[in-house]
This record gives C-alpha cells, sequence and structure tokens, in this order.
C-alpha cells in the first residue's frame, strides 16, 4: 500500500514535469517543422523566463501575475529577436552551420546571465499558492494541479490556433513546402517569428510552472531542462505537435519510474538512452512522418 | 554517322547483337516494378541490352525513366521483378556492390564533388580500382605509391576523352555546366563498368556540344567495349546514336525497336509526342 | 600538366625528408629547450595544454570537417580515453616505473585509452550514423551525457571503486610532459594526413560532398562513415590519456557538454575541414585565455559570441579569408608548404 501511494504521488511527480517538458518540447517541434533547425537556445528561453519572474518578484515585488505576463513578454521578444538577429541570416546557408549557430546562441545566453548574476541559484519566492488536494494516503500539490489544468488548457488552445486561425494554416503550410507557401502569398517571415514567439511564450510559461515547484533559478536550468523536452520532441516525433505532447508524457513518467524504483541518480542517463533507442528503432519519433530523400 | 554494323538478333525481351548471344547478357530486367506508397511508379519493365549496345529510353516527363537508373542501381529496391547483371540478380545488393558488378551511372540534377578538384572525382570514382589498405596509406608502402601513380595517369587519361586533363586542378563545382556534366561521364566511366547508365547527358547543351557528346559516347563504348543506355529528351542525339530505344509512359514501355521503328509508331507519336506531332526529329 | 606530376613525383622523397627533419627538430629541439629551464613550469603547462587540445580539434575536425557530420559528444570518447588511461597507469602503478618500463607503461596507456576509445566509436557510430544530419548531432550529444552519468555511478553497481564516482579518480601518475604530448600531437595530424590523402580519406570527403554519388561510385558509404568516426573517437581518446596524465585527476562533471563545444568552436574557427585551421585555432584558443587571465569570466561568453559571429559573417572560418577560403581544394598544392607552417603553430615560442 505505501509502495502503491509512493508510486502514485511518483506518477503526479511524472505528469507535472512530464507537463512541462511536453511545453517546451512544443516549441522545439513548431520551430524544428518550420525551418528545420534544432534551436538549442530553446532551453535557455526557459532560463530567462525564471530569471525574469525572479527579478520582478524578488527585486521590485510586482504582482506575482504581473511579473508572469512580464516574464512571456519578454521571452517571446527573446525568440524573435533571436530568430531575426541570428538565425534569419542564415536561412539560406548549410543546416550545419545553422545548428552550431544555434548552440552558439545558447552559450551565450547561458553565459551571459552567468556573467550579469553569477553561477549561484536565485530563489524565487513563492507566488503560486493554494490548497493541495488528498487523494487516499498521496497528495496533489496545488502547482501540480496547476501545471496539469494550465498544460492541457494550452494543448487544446494550440491544437485550435494550428487547425483553425489563418497564421496556424500557413504554419502549416510553410512546414509542408516553404517554397510553394510562399508563392501561394504566404509572407515566410511573419510565419517564422509568430512560430518563434508562439514557442518561446510556451517556453515562459513553462518556465513559471516550473518555478512553482522549484523556486530556483540559475543559469544553466534550462540547459538540461531544455535537452530533456528536447528528447520527448524527438521521441514523440519531430514536427508533430501531437507527438511533442506525448512524447513530453512519457519522458515526465519515466524519469518519474526510475526515481519511484530508487535509482534517481541514473535519471539522465535512461533518459537519453531512451531517445537512442527510439532513434534506432523509429527515426521518425513515435507520431513523426518518415522523410525519404529524392535522388 | 556511321551505324554499328552488329548484326542483331531478337531474343525475349530485346535485340542484342549476334555474338552475344549464348553468353548471360550484360544487363537483363525482367517484369521490374516499384510502387510508391500504393501508386504504381514503373511497371512490368523488361529489357535486355548487348555488350556493346547503345540503348535509349525516351518518354514524357514524369514517364519513370529515372526512376528505373534508380531501381537499376538499387538506390530503389524493386517491388517487383529482377534484375541480372551478367547473370547475376542484384537483388538485396547495396549500391556500392551493383557498381562493383559493373553499372555506373550519371544523375540528372549533376552530383558531383563539388567543393574537390575534377581529378579527386575521377579518383573517387577508381576507388575500387585501387587495394591498398588503410595501413598501407598510413605508412605510406609501395603498394601506395604504386596504385596512387597508376590512378593519376588513368584518371588523366580519361579525363582527355573530354579534353579535360587540363583542368585537373580546378574544383569540380567551378566547371561549367557541360563540363560538369562531361565529368560526371568520366566519374562514371572510371568505376570500370560494363554498363553505364547516362541520365540525360545533353541537358543544358548548345547543338555543337551536343554533336560533340554523340561523337564521344560512341567513342567511350568504341574504346571500351561497354554497353550504354542512355535517357535524353533531345531527339537527336537519341535517334542519331541509339541502337535500340525503349519508350516509356506511365511507367511502362509502350513502344520497343529500332530508332526507325520508333519514329514511325503511331503509338509513340501519339502518346509522346502528341496526337498532332509532328516529326519525331523535332 | 604531364611535367607538373613529374616534378612532384620527383620532390616527394626530398619533401619527406625534410619534413622528417623538421619533425624530428621541432621535438627534440623543443623538449630540448622545455628542459633547459629557460621557461616557467605554467608556460611549460601552458604548452601542454595546447597540444592536448590540438589532437582534439584536429580529431573532432575528422568527423566534423572531412566526414560532415556534426558529433556533439566529443568530450565523452575524450572521457572514455582519460578514465582508461587513468586507471591503466594506477594499476600499472607507472610512478614507480622507470627507463623502458616508464616508457612502455605511457606508450600502453596512451594506445589503450585509444583503443577503447575507439571501440566506444564504433558502438556508437554504427547505429548514429544509419541517421542523418540533427540526428546523429542528437544522438552523440546523448551518448556524451550517458557516459558523464556512468561515470558518476558506475562504482554503485560494480560494487568497488572504479572510476570514484563524483569525488573523482585521483592521484593518476603525471606522466604527460612536452615531449610526450608534441609527438602526440604531430602523429596525430601526420596520420590524419596520411588517410586524408589517400583512396580512403577521398571517399571520406566523397560522402561529405554528396553520399548518394559517393555510394554510386562503389564507395561503401557506411564502412567510410564509422571509419572516420572511429579515427575521431581514437584520437580524442588519446587527448583524454594526455589529460588525465596532464592534470593527475578527473572528474566526469569535466567531460560534459561544454567542454564538446569548447572543441568544436575551435573546429569551426579554424574552418571546417582544414587541419591547419583546426591546429591555429586550438592553439589561439588555449593561449589567448590563459594570456588574458583577468578576463577569464568573459572567456566563454566570448567564446559563444565568437561561434556565432563567425557563423553568421563567414561560416567557412576565419581562415577562410585568404586563399584558404579554398582550402580543402588548395591543402593538395599546399601540401608541403602547410606541414612546414603547421610546426610553427605548435612550436610558437
Amino acid at each position: 500500500m505505501a509502495f502503491l501511494s509512493t508510486l502514485f504521488s511518483q506518477a503526479i511527480n511524472g505528469l507535472q514535469s512530464g507537463s512541462i517538458y511536453a511545453l517546451v518540447a512544443l516549441g522545439y517541434s513548431m520551430v524544428y517543422g518550420i525551418i528545420m533547425l534544432l534551436n538549442f537556445a530553446h532551453g535557455d528561453i526557459i532560463m530567462v523566463g525564471a530569471y525574469v519572474v525572479w527579478m520582478a518578484t524578488a527585486n521590485f515585488g510586482l504582482h506575482p501575475v504581473v511579473s508572469i505576463l512580464l516574464a512571456v513578454a519578454v521571452s517571446t521578444l527573446l525568440g524573435v529577436t533571436i530568430e531575426k538577429v541570428a538565425y534569419a541570416p542564415l536561412r539560406s546557408s548549410p543546416r550545419l552551420s545553422l545548428l552550431i549557430t544555434a548552440i552558439g546562441i545558447s552559450f551565450l545566453l547561458e553565459n551571459g546571465f552567468q556573467l550579469i548574476f553569477g553561477a549561484g541559484a536565485k530563489v524565487v519566492p513563492e507566488f503560486l499558492s493554494g490548497p493541495s488536494l488528498r487523494l487516499g494516503g498521496a497528495t496533489v500539490s496545488f502547482s501540480a494541479m496547476v501545471t496539469l489544468a494550465v498544460t492541457v488548457a494550452i494543448m487544446i488552445g494550440l491544437t485550435l490556433l494550428v487547425q483553425k486561425t489563418r497564421l496556424g494554416k500557413a504554419m502549416r503550410a510553410v512546414s509542408e513546402d516553404m517554397g510553394a507557401a510562399q508563392l501561394m502569398g504566404i509572407n515566410l517571415n511573419t510565419t517564422i517569428s509568430f512560430t518563434f514567439a508562439l514557442g518561446s511564450a510556451l517556453a515562459a510559461v513553462a518556465s513559471v510552472l516550473y518555478l512553482s515547484s522549484y523556486a530556483q533559478a540559475s543559469p544553466t536550468m534550462g540547459s538540461m531542462l531544455g535537452l530533456k523536452a528536447f528528447v520527448a520532441a524527438v521521441l514523440g516525433g519531430i514536427g508533430s505537435l501531437p507527438g511533442a505532447m506525448l512524447g513530453g508524457l512519457v519522458i515526465g513518467l519515466a524519469e518519474a519510474l526510475v526515481s519511484a524504483v530508487g535509482l534517481s541518480v541514473w535519471k539522465d542517463g535512461v533518459v537519453f538512452a531512451i531517445l537512442i533507442v527510439v532513434l534506432l528503432v523509429r527515426p521518425s519519433g513515435l507520431l513523426g512522418k518518415p522523410i525519404k530523400e529524392k535522388v | 554517322m556511321s551505324k554499328e554494323s552488329t548484326k542483331l538478333v531478337e531474343v525475349p525481351g530485346g535485340v542484342i547483337p549476334e555474338r552475344d548471344a549464348g553468353a548471360p547478357p550484360v544487363l537483363e530486367v525482367r517484369h521490374l516494378g516499384i510502387d510508391f506508397g500504393g501508386l504504381t511508379a514503373v511497371d512490368d519493365f523488361n529489357f535486355i541490352i548487348g555488350r556493346t549496345e547503345i540503348g535509349g529510353l525516351i518518354g514524357p516527363n514524369g514517364a519513370g525513366k529515372t526512376t528505373i537508373f534508380n531501381l537499376l542501381t538499387n538506390v530503389y529496391q524493386p517491388t517487383r521483378g529482377h534484375i541480372l547483371v551478367n547473370g547475376v540478380d542484384t537483388r538485396g545488393k547495396k549500391t556500392y556492390e551493383v557498381n562493383r558488378m559493373g553499372i555506373a551511372r550519371t544523375f540528372q540534377n549533376i552530383r558531383l564533388f563539388k567543393a574537390l578538384p575534377v581529378l579527386d572525382n575521377v579518383l573517387i570514382g577508381m576507388h575500387n580500382a585501387m587495394t591498398y589498405r588503410l595501413g598501407a596509406s598510413v605508412l605510406r608502402l609501395p603498394s601506395f605509391w604504386k596504385q596512387e601513380r597508376a590512378a593519376r595517369s588513368r584518371a588523366l587519361e580519361l579525363l582527355s576523352i573530354f579534353g579535360m586533363q587540363d583542368l585537373a586542378d580546378v574544383p569540380a563545382g567551378g566547371l561549367p555546366y557541360g563540363a560538369q556534366r562531361r565529368l560526371e561521364i568520366v566519374r562514371a566511366l572510371a568505376s570500370g563498368p560494363k554498363v553505364l547508365l547516362l541520365d540525360e547527358p545533353a541537358a543544358g547543351m548548345n547543338p555543337s556540344e551536343t554533336a560533340e557528346l554523340m561523337e564521344n559516347i560512341r567513342k567511350i563504348r568504341d574504346t571500351f567495349q561497354i554497353a550504354v543506355i542512355l535517357i535524353e529528351h533531345d531527339m537527336n542525339l537519341v535517334m542519331g546514336i541509339c541502337e535500340g530505344i525503349a519508350v516509356l509512359n506511365y511507367g511502362q514501355i509502350i513502344a520497343k525497336g529500332t530508332p526507325q521503328e520508333i519514329r514511325t509508331d503511331p503509338v509513340v507519336i501519339e502518346a509522346y509526342l502528341g496526337k498532332k506531332g509532328g516529326a519525331a526529329g523535332c | 600538366m604531364q611535367t607538373k606530376l613529374n616534378r612532384r613525383t620527383i620532390s616527394m622523397p626530398a619533401r619527406y625528408l625534410i619534413n622528417a627533419a623538421l619533425i624530428a627538430l621541432f621535438l627534440f629541439g623543443g623538449s630540448a629547450f622545455v628542459g633547459s629551464g629557460a621557461v616557467s613550469g605554467y608556460f611549460i603547462k601552458v604548452l601542454m595544454l595546447i597540444g592536448i587540445n590540438v589532437i582534439l580539434a584536429v580529431s573532432l575536425n575528422v568527423a566534423t570537417g572531412y566526414l560532415g557530420q556534426l558529433p556533439l559528444g566529443h568530450a565523452g570518447f575524450m572521457a572514455v580515453g582519460a578514465y582508461t588511461g587513468g586507471i591503466f597507469l594506477k594499476a600499472v602503478r607507472a610512478d614507480q616505473a622507470s627507463g623502458v618500463q616508464y616508457a612502455l607503461c605511457v606508450g600502453a596507456a596512451l594506445l589503450l585509452s585509444g583503443i577503447v576509445a575507439g571501440i566506444f566509436g564504433v558502438l556508437i557510430g554504427i547505429p548514429a550514423l544509419r541517421l542523418r544530419g540533427d540526428y546523429l548531432a542528437i544522438i552523440t550529444l546523448g551518448f556524451g551525457e550517458i557516459i558523464r552519468v556512468v561515470l558518476t555511478n558506475i562504482d554503485e553497481v560494480l560494487g568497488f571503486k572504479f572510476t570514484y564516482g563524483a569525488s573523482g579518480l585521483k592521484r593518476i601518475p603525471k606522466i604527460t610532459s612536452f615531449f610526450n604530448v608534441a609527438l602526440m600531437a604531430v602523429l596525430t595530424c601526420l596520420v590524419i594526413h596520411m588517410i586524408m590523402k589517400s583512396r580512403h580519406g577521398r571517399a571520406v570527403l566523397s560522402i561529405r560532398e554528396n553520399e548518394i554519388a559517393a555510394e554510386s561510385c562503389g564507395i561503401r558509404t557506411t564502412y567510410y562513415k564509422v571509419m572516420a568516426f572511429t579515427l575521431s573517437a581514437f584520437f580524442a581518446g588519446v587527448a583524454g590519456c594526455l589529460y588525465a596524465g596532464y592534470l593527475g585527476s578527473l572528474q566526469p562533471t569535466t567531460f560534459g557538454f561544454m567542454k564538446s563545444i569548447e572543441i568544436l568552436v575551435m573546429v569551426v574557427l579554424g574552418g571546417m575541414g582544414s587541419m591547419l585551421g583546426s591546429v591555429l585555432s586550438a592553439t589561439v584558443l588555449t593561449a589567448l585565455p590563459e594570456a588574458l587571465r583577468a578576463f577569464s569570466d568573459y572567456r566563454m561568453v566570448v567564446y559563444s559570441l565568437v561561434l556565432v559571429l563567425v557563423m553568421i559573417f563567414k561560416p567557412t572560418g576565419l581562415l577562410g579569408q585568404y586563399d584558404f577560403s579554398l582550402s580543402r581544394i588548395l591543402e593538395k598544392l599546399m601540401n608541403p608548404k602547410e606541414k612546414r607552417r603547421k610546426k610553427e603553430g605548435g612550436a610558437d615560442e
């Protein structure tokens, strides 16, 4: 019975962190779908978002809602700026150059923040509090409930956005065939900017949700979180939105399971092992579609 | 332009030079077909080519001509049918193994090693003509020097077919378009094929270049005693050089025969040249 | 054309003789100079670090520049080599050996480190190289992270002290000297150079240029991809062993993603596919932060900024600015010159 309740609370933990991974993975997946770039800097957007929340609440004592909105705004702006400044000039260069640029941006953000704020972690004051729920022997924390609720809401909203709106259709068209989409009168720059904005906003939301349970911001917090979210995106099939969601949840639950059996030090290893196995067995991911090169 | 004087014999699936009768044909294709996700791209494709024959594969765009080259070189694995090179089935072989069995090709969209010098492009074609091992190259053993030197002079010799020996050190990507096409042919020849597949060798060439190319293809066939199959839209080239032609439409052969027969075949004229199409040599 | 070829062929033995003499001069002259006490111990340490980084950059360049892939786990191979070398050196008590015995211990450690890293290269390469482009980058990144996790936690599984986990492998015999670093750096460049200028090297380059055409030319692309990858891993392992013998202690965190990127920056900055570029940028990027110790906080910021700027403005690397923009092509013509300059780059003291 004790084991069952451990398992249950670990499953809740898994769903909670899985939701965060899923939100971040969506950003990776959307950007890859549009410009075929593994946006390594995406994870660091989370970090920036966390620092904004920290600054706003701890330094300026702003209202939590205001600081959350601020985090989303800054992250969105940052995401769009990075694309305009660093990626757009390389749109016609070899993919390798673009990938290396993304790695460079990621490092720039991490090291820049380390330089400005120091390597130590900043404690973010609690800003999301409420009653926790008792289910049998296990407790579901307020932050877990909020995380799950927000993630589900965002997933639904995003699906509607991509399926129904003009910009969503433009995104799908560009990811299908960039050249043809342009000929059909779709504004490439707007669509790409919109994708980055959307992905970065989601990353900021993920960042807030992350802070609601860990309450710390550090320069490198985004790198492992980002890498794992990225694994989630690949696992689900990069370029596929439902895939990113599924991948995030799978990674979160797998981590929780590994912790539940007392092997939490192997957590990272297991995540990357899952990645490697998936890539070998099904390179296009769980829900992705395979691509063939034309001869 | 003199025509090949070889006597031809009829065998099931095609016409080959008389002296080839008895030996397995250098390349024989039986009931070849491939589906792409339910769509049949090539179906029931049969042909035989003689040891020193020049064959042509023509047909409207999208008829499946390049797909056939991809099948012959096992870039695509066929869904149905068999490809026999000197009587040996190539099913399940890798592309590089098919090359070693004696099939070399060029590409419709040129695929040279652009950043590398012309000479290296040819030397890469001769990869399997050299046999020295990794250790021999690290230690610069005599086998390395001997084979490299031989390969070098052979490569220059091959380049001289097209008068390109002086361009040996130029990066392949810097060559003019026509020269790039010619270099692809040299590179394919370098692997010592028995069958040379040329995918639109004259594309983008002007009439005088095409005429020269025609001469050179014939010269290559005569010097190396190999078979050549070419895909081409330039009817002057195809009619002027090919001894046998297969016409492809919607992935199926709709006509086969000598240039004269093809030129007058009403089915071809209708399907390929359009109902009101004029002379085949348009 | 013919005369040009003849001239080259004739000059070949002479060229090799000159190069051999220069290498000998560099190695023995260099170590005599270093051993004479004319330079400080700190300076020698920097020189050793330069040599190790040269090996790392040149070896990564095989996979990145020549093969055209983007492995992000080079530090993983280095870690494998470092731990193999470290554990081996401790086990054979290399610090208590002397003379021939000592040389044998060191040689065996270097070779073993390379081989074990190379085996990992094959094991990772065979599955990873089936995938293209980005996926290879991800899978090698994942591998690098797994190596780190394994090095940290393996002792618990084994039940005895092997890698000493997060606390680190300590008291490794400090076998690394200027001479053996310089020797290994020269050997690395030489072996890779010899391979690249042979049919095997051309096969590797052809894969970078156009994989489908390479295969149509009869080249076993999978074999050559794995070969290049393994070669790259082998020398990363050797560098790792030298690093272990240089530091005297190892910690898994040293070999994180960050380290892989540092090496990548060296290769990219020098110009992908240019060995001279890798050598020079490894030298500069090692020496410069040492010279500017006061600004060490800014080092990683500058690194990443440089990486981005180079990619945006000069994707072919810095050496691409002059005649080396065609470095890959011109390398052949510049063989002798390049080698001589390379030596100068290493022995620049």
